[in-house]
């Protein structure tokens, strides 16, 4: 029994310490697999898994570079950066994005329109994007966030550039203004290649010299090497390429002189170019009613972009690029040139007109605005009195092919060229253009209201002034740009414009020019039919008076009762430059219901003048359409 | 009087256990410093208390008589086992699992004390049944080993139920479970492995579909292991330097400090660094079979050998999910891991090997 028990007991052990044993061998080589396992991570994959941490702890960082200053022509600042705290909103981060935004509200001002804003650019950004609530927080605001910022994931505080526009809606139109960058900026940025140097820039020049010189603004985006954590935060810096400042731009505009013509206007709507005729440098462009510009830049709100977008004075619309008008009597001049140039007038050669010219055999009357008639009116007096009659038959004997050939050498039917986007080419008309536009044959008729600017004629308020700077340039064609000089904002090197040689034919001959200049001249004189304009003045203003005819509303306009009358009323036009005799300045002055090119927009040429040419400050008096009986140029 | 009082103090101690143990602890301090951003010493500091607190423990369980633990082993059992179906019944839910008992006084985790409790009660079983054990033994002692196990299994606490498997499994093997019942529960356990995976919870399942794919779920189920694996293989063979890894020290090592510390210490120390812990490991191990090996009775030899056993599981269950060759469990490093409850067993079991290692001249003589 007992040895029983010592055998079993024996046995119990043997067993015991080969259980051991096998124990100890499994061990071995769990602990082999996993120095098979440690070997393969950290010898064979060492470099694959480095290259990972790398990625994981490493984070390339955008640095934004400062946007280009624009100045003027005198280095006034008419868009500048300042920065300032903003307080931005990551929506995919946040659960309840309005309740949040309500428990911020209570303590830190959120106004209805921020609201508006924020919700305007959650609908059109993605979700990850970090968008602004409130821009331009206080220092006391940001530390009051600061202290409840644990209760707000998703939200953060930022400090970013903003662009600013000190003088608001003057010169708006050239100027235009950056905003958020949208799908379509997204794109082209993409077809440019530059997706690289956008990284970290959430604004984008929209128009004007901020849309067109985009390029030479925005300059080049650094980076920043930081090592982050699994939270994302930054730790620390490792390397930095500092970004390069965008390139500062000189506009040719001159702000005194813009901000006079933009007064000059006082309520009426319209347009102005004002063109330096030996360099095509534009000095004002005027398009009435203006925009703040600084109300897009930080994402305009729904309400006040419905109040821009939706008024029938269109404050939006560039006038002075996208109005097409007919030029009315503004053409006379032109069309005097185009009878020389084609020998089918000389100097000497004079109608008596009867007050109505009439194509032979034919009964319909076309009307001077005088209705008894000029009397004996040859070349010069047809300028001086804008007499009709002289242009229908001189149209007539033209035909539509010569008078758009000529046209067309003063810029008229094409884009200027002007370097800043959205401009649109108006309309010289031809036999051709008619057959492809509408299918039809060019009546002889057509022709006969072009040569008063009237029909199918449509000008842009910037071709007339080109023309016009071109006839101020003896015929040599003017192209109007706004860009001066492009200065280096690290170096403050300044590059200027090469002043751009004309290669163009000349579009008339000095000596006809001469002749027209001589009777632009007596239009602002007395018996001229813009002589209040040139009452007194020091020096000779050549000068065309002009009306375009309000055919009717257009679509889209809102019905309104009070405005209707108004709104029917002939469009005044004016072309002038001075002094006659040595050009400075050429302009095309367009009065939206002005009625009469003399009586309103006249005053507004002559107030620019006296300031460019003698620096007398202007006196506002009001501006008077005149009586309907008056002289209707 | 000195070396009076030294000599009270070592005389249960065993020598190269507790050099490879003292090594590894302090190890394992200055892996949880840098784990905790290396910046505080809150964490570290927390750790040594553990720490003091776990070797007294083990001084403790050193002194005891082998022969009064295999006294102790049923009543701690059964109070085990009623702890767990209290907290089966009236237990505290926390993070989805219910595991925890108010006591009133304390809180306290059952499953804890049946990590000593099922191996001493099966060694003490064995012993009882020295005398020609036969397959009803064996029965008896699987039935000792399922019921706690079941229970902790349906807190639910997979990992700690596994362990506490493996530890009992472990003293049934040493005691001579005949290699056919093994093979056909092999068999069956392959066979229910079907059956297994449909009571299995969602989270557990995702854990082993993690392990064959862990870029399936890069930032969800997947994120804990592809971040170790890359802390560990970013480390090379001698690593980035201690306070130096980035994937541990810019937090992408989720639970860096806890079960994932492995990953903090593989990054810093390199493939060496690892070398060097499965060495102490197997030292510590090897001195634990030794002890069992030359224990006087069966009792003794079947506790020795499973808490030896239970602690490579420990130490492999952990370096295995870490690394990516197992599912991800909720095991601690052992010794290394910061956390007091997972260290003060694993050094109260090695407290209980010492008294095996220093009281056996006593029983023979």
């Amino acid at each position: 029994m007992l040895g029983q028990a010592l055998r079993d007991q024996q046995r119990e052990l043997t067993v015991f310490r080969n259980r051991l044993m096998l124990s100890g061998l499994f061990i071995l080589v769990a602990f082999a697999i996993l120095l098979g396992r440690f070997s393969w991570l950290q010898v064979v994959q060492r470099e694959y898994y480095h290259t990972l941490a790398e990625q994981n702890r490493i984070s390339v960082v955008p640095v934004v570079p400062n946007r280009g200053l624009i100045l003027d022509r005198n280095g006034e600042v008419l868009a500048a950066n300042y920065s300032a705290y903003t307080l931005e909103i990551t929506p995919s981060k946040v659960a309840n994005v309005e309740r949040a935004i309500d428990e911020l509200a209570s303590f830190i001002d959120v106004t209805p329109r921020d609201r508006r804003r924020f919700k305007k650019l959650q609908e059109e950004s993605k979700n990850f994007e970090s968008l602004p609530i409130r821009t331009r927080l206080t220092e006391e605001e940001v530390a009051r966030f600061a202290v409840n910022r644990f209760r707000f994931p998703g939200f953060e505080i930022k400090a970013r550039l903003f662009r600013s526009y000190p003088q608001g809606e003057v010169a708006s139109h050239a100027i235009g203004y950056i905003g958020r960058i949208n799908d379509a900026d997204v794109k082209r940025i993409d077809e440019q290649n530059l997706t690289a140097n956008y990284k970290g820039t959430d604004h984008i020049g929209k128009l004007g010299i901020e849309g067109a010189y985009e390029k030479e603004l925005h300059g080049e985006t650094g980076s920043e090497q930081v090592e982050i954590d699994a939270g994302g935060r930054a730790i620390r810096a490792l390397a930095r390429s500092e970004p390069i400042s965008g390139n500062n731009l000189v506009v040719t505009l001159d702000l005194k002189l813009q901000k006079i013509a933009e007064e000059a206007f006082q309520e009426y709507k319209g347009a102005l170019v004002a063109i330096d005729p030996k360099t095509g440098e534009v000095l004002a462009l005027v398009s009435k009613p203006g925009f703040d510009p600084n109300l897009f830049v930080d994402g305009i709100d729904p309400q006040n972009w419905d109040a821009l977008n939706n008024s029938p004075d269109k404050p939006l619309n560039n006038r002075a690029l996208r109005g097409q008008y007919p030029p009315g009597s503004t053409i006379k001049p032109f069309m005097a040139l185009a009878a020389l140039e084609y020998k089918k007038r000389s100097p000497e050669f004079t109608i008596s007109d009867p007050g109505y010219f009439a194509l032979p055999g034919v009964a319909h009357r076309y009307r001077d605005w005088k209705k008894e008639g000029h009397g004996l009116v040859n070349m010069h007096k047809s300028i001086v009195i804008s007499c009709d009659t002289y242009y229908y038959g001189l149209a007539n004997e033209l035909g539509i092919d010569a008078i758009h050939n000529f046209l067309t050498g003063f810029g008229f039917g094409a884009p200027t060229g002007i370097d800043i986007d959205g401009e649109l080419a108006g309309l010289a008309p031809s036999q051709e253009w008619k057959q492809k536009r509408f299918r039809q044959k060019w009546y002889a008729g057509d022709t006969v209201s072009v040569g008063i600017g009237q029909g199918y004629m449509l000008a842009t308020p910037l071709q007339l002034a080109a023309a016009t700077a071109t006839i101020a340039n003896n015929g040599v064609p003017v192209h109007p740009r706004l860009l001066k000089a492009v200065q280096n904002s690290r170096t403050q090197e300044t590059r200027e414009l090469e002043p751009s040689v004309s290669r163009d034919a000349l579009a008339a001959r000095p000596e006809h020019i001469a002749l027209v200049r001589s009777a632009m001249v007596d239009v602002t004189r007395p018996g001229g039919t813009a002589a209040a304009a040139g009452a007194g003045a020091a020096y000779a203003i050549a000068a065309k008076t002009g009306t375009a005819q309000v055919v009717g509303m257009k679509q889209g306009e809102k019905y309104d009762e009070k405005r209707l009358k108004q709104e029917h009323w002939d469009h005044a036009l004016f072309i002038a430059f001075a002094p006659a005799d040595d050009p400075k300045l050429a302009m095309a002055i367009l009065v939206e219901n002005g009625k009469h090119g003399g009586s309103t927009a006249g005053p507004i040429a002559r107030e620019i003048f006296d300031y460019y040419l003698t620096g007398r400050k202007p006196v506002l008096k009001p501006l008077k359409p005149g009586d309907d009986d008056e002289e209707h140029d | 009087m000195i070396s009076r009082a030294f000599e009270i103090l070592t005389r249960r101690i065993d020598g190269p256990l507790m050099a490879a143990l003292a090594l590894t602890l302090a190890l394992g301090l200055t892996v949880v410093y840098s784990a905790s951003g290396g910046s505080s010493f809150e964490r570290a500091v927390g750790q040594g208390r553990n720490l003091a607190l776990a070797i007294f423990a083990l001084w403790m369980f050193a002194q005891i008589q082998p022969q009064l633990l295999m006294r102790l082993a049923l009543p701690v059992y059964l109070a085990g086992l009623a702890l767990l179906v209290g907290v089966a019944l009236f237990g505290e839910v926390r993070n989805g699992a219910r595991r925890w008992l108010n006591l009133g006084v304390t809180v306290v985790q059952p499953s804890e004390i049946m990590k000593i409790g099922v191996p001493l009660v099966l060694a003490w079983y064995f012993h009882r049944r020295e005398e020609g054990l036969r397959l009803r033994d064996f029965a008896v002692a699987a039935m000792v080993l399922v019921l706690p196990v079941g229970l902790i299994v349906r807190q639910p606490d997979l990992g700690t139920a596994l362990l506490i498997f493996a530890s009992g499994f472990f003293v049934i093997f040493l005691a001579g479970l005949s290699w056919r019942v093994i093979g056909s529960l092999a068999v069956a356990g392959a066979v229910s492995l079907p059956f297994l995976w449909s009571v299995m919870h969602d989270y557990q399942r995702k854990r082993v579909l993690t392990l064959l794919d862990p870029m399936e779920d890069p930032l969800g189920a997947g994120y804990h292991i592809i971040q170790s694996t890359i802390a560990i293989g970013s480390g090379g063979i001698l690593g980035k330097g201690w306070l130096n890894g980035t994937q541990a020290q810019l937090d992408f090592v989720p639970e860096r400090s806890t079960d994932f510390i492995l990953a903090v210490f593989g990054e810093e120390f390199g493939l060496v660094g690892n070398v060097v812990l499965i060495i102490l490991y197997m030292l510590i191990i090897a001195r634990g079979f030794m002890i069992a090996a030359s224990a006087s009775t069966v009792f003794s030899r079947l506790t020795a050998g499973a808490i030896t056993l239970t602690f490579f599981t420990y130490a492999f269950v952990n370096m295995g999910m870490v690394s990516g060759v197992l599912p991800v469990v909720g095991v601690p490093l052992p010794m290394i891991s910061y956390g007091g409850t997972a260290l003060l067993s694993i050094l109260v079991g090695f407290g209980i090997l010492m008294s095996i290692a220093t009281h056996k001249q006593l029983v023979s003589s």
